[in-house]
């Protein structure tokens, strides 16, 4: 197993370094040009001394090269020097936003808690409200609840979070008035009227997310659970005598529970996708929403981080996938 | 004495055997393939009411022009931001005509016209995008499957694929590359050129991973061993025996890639990357109506409804495609 893990960790370096070349290539084809905001009073000659000062006179490979040793080398020495107080990174030259001339890495961790806030707890409610969904459903096949959990599913499938985000705002917040249409990122919980406060704010967007979780993963789980009902193994448990609930609960439950792990954790990625909508339509100063200004900004050397901090978080969370497969389900062998 | 009995004996069971192997009844019509899953499917009825909707909403949008003759760009100021009629059964008061069934935006743009001009673009975009994944992923999956050669360096670019974070990326490159490809092709053209080709090059690796194991299965079956043993060439084999064979999880693939690429094409539209302004899209409908959404409810509901309702049937007539292409499941 943990030569497997190492011999996957070591096939990721190639994947990464490939899909940094893909991203940093595109958006070398691509046509913006960063200058194109400048007054045009300011003189031919000067803008390209700006456009030099950004780096972008370089040639292509020594522009990658550099972007690659400020990712991997400079970035690291910061985070240790913010950890550790020491001053490995003095001096040197991290990847710097053309937006805010700050580096990219700082306002990442800025927006950081946001989104992890959102997405992350939006994606564990989905699991709750997913799990005994399916359970329930894949127990007692083709019942009505069955019908309605297939039916509310295939709902959660078919609306895209930019309509179901609409819908929940104009009824919970323009007619009813329950909760804000807008997360306030700068509230700060002191006490239990702001944790209500917070709480409100971060319902809406939250189940609007956790929507698409909930269909997803309920699906799973019910289909998962179908297969290990009809097990030899289960009659044998239910012919010992042991009680229905320590049957489902107990076994068929922790052996149906394997492929959904892995699907929970390929998911985790991709929510942050999805939390680009989410967080454009919440107005949520999130990640999601610092790459879309970036974008219209033509801010490359913040587009391509984040872009590639997705394509990392996608790698790893195949990696774990297919590691806690391996370590759950001991038929298994990967050696 | 007793051989007689031993040959009568074995001369009954002889009979025996060949009454067993005449028929008892008239022979039954050789049934097809096809008529089968027809039969399959039309006991979903999730499948054919999704069936059903997708072929309306698609004749309502290829035919709703001829019927509806009301221009979708052109301007009545001062019949602006009239509400539908159905606003009426509860506001006798609602600004409304009759002429206007939906009622218009706030530039006074028939609002059943401009639904069903965005109809044909997203429907259209959705179409191409979906053939564009298919014929890809097919290619890919065929070639890797096919080919041993190929299979290795096929499947390693399929992963790399499906390790791109893909949203961000279609971002990325629809915004990056909107100004040439409007050049060259006009603004509406370039976008939808753009946006095809985009949500296309994503989407294809699931079809690929899945067409790659039926033919890794069915190239060792005994029929293509026949076509083989009789000289047909690969191109033939593939296209005569196995393509043929593949289409069921194509198809299926085929209507999940439908859903997705709508679905896709809307996001994009409502982050504000999509077609231009004046070109409608249900997409852009909705994100347009949004920031107005609390005085005109429906200029939200409506495109948000039918692309819900146009996905939810196409993953309907997904669900039951599966089933019924599915001989395992068929016939029980």
């Amino acid at each position: 197993m943990l030569t497997y893990t190492i011999r996957r960790l070591v096939l990721s370096i190639p994947t990464l370094l490939f899909i940094s070349i893909v991203i940093f290539l595109l958006l070398q084809l691509a046509p913006g040009d960063p200058m194109a905001q400048v007054p045009l009073t300011v003189p031919p000659e000067v803008k390209e001394k700006m456009r030099e000062a950004l780096g972008l006179g370089a040639p292509i490979h020594i522009q990658y090269w550099k972007w690659l040793v400020q990712f991997f080398w400079i970035e690291p020495q910061v985070l240790i020097d913010h950890w550790f107080g020491t001053t490995l990174s003095e001096g040197k030259l991290r990847v710097i936003s053309w937006q805010t001339r700050s580096p990219v890495m700082d306002i990442v961790i800025q927006r950081m808690p946001q989104t992890l806030w959102v997405v992350g707890m939006s994606y564990i409610v989905g699991i709750l409200i997913a799990l005994p969904i399916g359970i329930y459903s894949a127990y007692k096949q083709y019942s009505l609840f069955d019908q309605a959990g297939t039916f509310v599913s295939m709902i959660g499938f078919s609306i895209p979070p930019f309509f179901s985000g609409v819908v929940v705002i104009v009824i919970f917040s323009v007619n009813l008035g329950w909760f804000p249409s807008i997360y306030d990122t700068t509230h700060v919980v002191t006490d239990w009227e702001s944790f209500k406060v917070q709480l409100q704010q971060m319902v809406m967007p939250v189940m609007v997310l956790a929507l698409q979780t909930t269909a997803q993963i309920s699906r799973f789980m019910r289909a998962s659970m179908l297969e290990n009902l009809n097990q030899d193994y289960v009659r044998t448990a239910r012919a010992k005598g042991l009680k229905e609930s320590a049957v489902v609960l107990v076994h068929v439950l922790r052996n149906s529970m394997i492929p959904i792990i892995t699907v929970i954790a390929l998911g985790i990625p991709s929510i942050f996708g999805g939390a680009i909508i989410t967080e454009t339509l919440f107005k949520v100063n999130g990640i999601g929403q610092l790459l879309l200004t970036a974008l219209f900004a033509n801010d490359l050397p913040m587009v391509m981080t984040l872009t590639f901090i997705f394509a990392i978080l996608i790698v790893m969370f195949n990696l774990i996938a297919d590691v806690l497969y391996g370590v759950l389900d001991p038929r298994i062998r990967y050696d | 004495m007793t051989d007689q009995r031993v040959n009568a004996a074995a001369a009954e069971v002889e009979m025996e055997t060949f009454g067993a192997l005449k028929d008892k009844e008239p022979q039954k019509e050789p049934r097809s393939q096809w008529k089968d899953v027809w039969d399959q499917l039309r006991k979903h009825k999730g499948a054919l009411i999704g069936g059903g909707f997708l072929l309306f909403i698609t004749l309502f949008v290829l035919i709703g022009p001829w019927v509806w003759r009301v221009d979708p760009k052109a301007l009545d100021i001062r019949n602006k931001d009239l509400r539908p009629i159905y606003t009426l059964l509860w506001d006798g008061d609602a600004k409304t005509l009759w002429s206007r069934p939906l009622g218009t935006d706030n530039l006074g743009r028939d609002i059943m016209a401009t639904l069903i001009a965005g109809g044909r673009a997203s429907l259209a975009v959705g179409w191409a995008a979906m053939v564009l994944s298919l014929v890809l992923g097919t290619v890919v999956g065929v070639c890797a499957g096919y080919f041993k050669k190929l299979d290795g360096i096929l499947m390693r670019v399929t992963d790399l694929f499906l390790s791109l974070p893909i949203l961000p990326l279609l971002l990325v490159a629809v915004t990056l590359f909107r100004q040439p490809l409007r050049a060259a092709f006009g603004p509406e053209g370039g976008m939808f050129i753009l946006i095809v080709g985009v949500i296309g090059i994503t989407s294809w690796m699931p079809t690929a991973r899945i067409v790659r194991g039926e033919v890794l299965a069915l190239k060792e079956r005994e029929f293509v061993l026949a076509a083989r043993s009789i000289g047909t060439k690969p191109g033939q084999i593939i296209r005569r025996h196995l393509l043929p064979n593949v289409v069921s999880p194509i198809m299926v693939s085929a209507t999940l890639g439908l859903a997705a690429a709508i679905i896709a094409e809307s996001a994009l539209s409502f982050l504000g990357v999509g077609f231009p302004s004046d070109f409608p899209t249900w997409g852009k409908l909705l994100a347009d109506a949004v920031p107005r959404m609390e005085e005109f409810p429906e200029r939200v509901m409506l495109p948000g409804i039918l692309i819900s309702v146009t996905v939810l049937s196409v993953n309907y007539l997904g669900d039951g495609l599966r089933d019924a292409l599915d001989p395992r499941i068929r016939g029980r």
